[in-house]
């Protein structure tokens, strides 16, 4: 973790510079800002978990209204196919972590942001002592074990968290884990099975679909340090782009929730991955020819399992389409291209349909590579599997 | 005949329509004839138990049916029954 401070060690501001009045001239003026309110705003900490569509457009629109100190989780890399929506990327942040991408941006914007980097996947082990320091959390992630992760934290530490969820072009925002509110498990007790609800990248989602919903989270951020308004507590708001319409259905605190219930039967966070039945890397049965399922190389990616994955495809190939995580070897040159794997390390290897990587399987073997799995199926079983984006040659 | 609005991630089990309209007098009604008529849409929505799944709610107009009288709440013509699965999309 690359958290340089602890977020609750400032001394709290009591001012605004003569440029922060300027800045903020905007707000200012707005009765229900006016100073008080914007040094509300710098002295507010606000956690985004996930820099990618939701916490692209929020990073960007909350550092401009001056929330002083943001906090940023994610440990992914700037993807090209991330640039249609994620907009506080470049395409010259290509290959960047997406934190140092989204700080750099953010400073941009208004480098009176403090900017907490903390480039770790959210887990049960660190997730409340990642919380704790901040006043809000707003969740931008992607999957179902981190939602009911930061769901749950939220509610053990008493933090509101700003929800958005988006899927294809349609979106959902609350706010969720307020002493008086529903929380997340309210509204849905339990997860899908895995692979039951596709996941954008499997699903697609119009570029601009998270802009809007994120920019609903950004809007409930800013209401809830202000303390202004009516919050979007108890209420779930339904955003669908194609019809342009919103509407809004009415949630309850469910007395026999496990979390936020009467009786709480959670009461510390507890293994999410199972919970969402997504097995541990440790659980996954291992095929003894070496062979590991596109889905499950997806979900260890998902997860942020660490291992390398390869493919041993040619660069034409790999112009066509590709795994973005997977680096590039051709077969041909893998025997005098060994040193940019690490050994150590677990190895993926794939092709375009499983016999390559097959051979590039057994010669990594033979070279001394002791954990080596094989992608069955290859990319065109990604694509079947997987995503659907992924064009087939 | 009241309105079932269709989820995206589920309009592919109904035809591909966003709305459909169906007959019924109650919302287990209303629901039990749109999953025969939509036979892949019924294991998205019930459990083999013949649950509704915990990953899927059904709001009558605008409130929730499990806090209504579930399965057994009356429906109008004029309801519109929203389908509304979890999503979870939002970095990747």
């Amino acid at each position: 973790m690359s958290t340089v401070a602890a977020p609750g060690t400032t001394a709290a501001p009591v001012t605004l510079t003569n440029e922060e009045l300027q800045r903020y001239s905007r707000h200012l003026i707005l009765p229900e800002v006016g100073p008080e309110g914007q040094l509300k705003l710098k002295n507010a900490k606000v956690l985004l978990v996930g820099t990618g569509g939701l916490g692209a457009p929020m990073a960007l629109y909350l550092a401009a209204a001056g929330v002083g100190t943001l906090g940023l989780v994610d440990f992914d890399v700037v993807d090209r196919s991330n640039l249609q929506r994620q907009v506080i990327h470049g395409t010259g942040d290509i290959g960047r972590k997406k934190i140092d991408s989204a700080a750099a941006s953010i400073a941009e914007i208004n480098p009176n942001v403090r900017v907490i980097k903390h480039e770790v996947a959210l887990t049960s082990e660190n997730a409340l002592d990642i919380l704790k320091d901040y006043d809000i959390v707003a969740d931008g992630t992607d999957n179902f074990p981190t939602r009911y992760l930061v769901n749950d934290a939220c509610v053990l530490l008493g933090k509101p968290n700003v929800y958005g969820s988006i899927f294809r072009f349609e979106g959902q925002a609350s706010v969720f884990a307020t002493k008086d509110a529903p929380c997340y498990r309210c509204l849905y007790p339990e997860p899908p099975p895995p692979g039951l609800v596709p996941s954008c990248a499997e699903g697609g989602v119009l570029g601009i679909l998270p802009g809007v919903v994120g920019l609903i989270q950004a809007t409930e951020v800013v209401k809830l340090i202000l303390g202004q308004g009516e919050p979007l507590k108890g209420r779930l708001l339904l955003y669908d782009a194609l019809a342009m319409r919103f509407r809004e259905l009415k949630l309850r605190k469910n007395p026999d929730c496990p979390v936020c219930g009467t009786h709480p039967t959670v009461t510390k966070l507890i293994d999410y991955h199972q919970f969402c039945g997504v097995p541990k890397t440790t659980e996954v049965p291992q095929v003894a020819s070496g062979d590991i399922d596109p889905v499950e190389v997806k979900a260890r990616l998902d997860r942020g399992d660490d291992f390398q994955l390869i493919d041993v495809r040619e660069v034409f190939e790999h112009q066509i389409c590709n795994i973005p995580q997977a680096k590039l070897i051709p077969l041909g040159e893998l025997p005098r291209r060994l040193s940019e794997i690490d050994p150590t390390r677990e190895v993926v290897v794939h092709c375009k349909m499983g016999g390559r990587s097959a051979k590039a399987a057994d010669l990594l073997r033979a070279s001394g590579y002791s954990k080596v799995l094989n992608m069955t199926g290859g990319i065109l079983a990604w694509s079947d599997k997987v995503d659907r984006t992924v064009p087939k040659y | 005949m009241a309105k079932v609005l269709i989820p995206t991630p589920l309009r592919q089990y109904a035809g591909n329509q966003k709305e459909v309209e169906v007959a019924g007098s109650t919302v287990g009604e209303i629901l039990t004839t749109l999953t025969s008529d939509f036979a892949d849409l019924r294991k998205h929505l019930y459990t083999d138990e013949g649950k509704l799944r915990s990953f899927v709610n059904v709001y009558l107009n605008d409130d929730d049916v499990r806090y209504l009288d579930k399965d057994k709440t009356p429906a109008a013509p004029s309801d519109t029954l929203s389908i509304v699965p979890s999503i979870a999309g939002g970095s990747r």
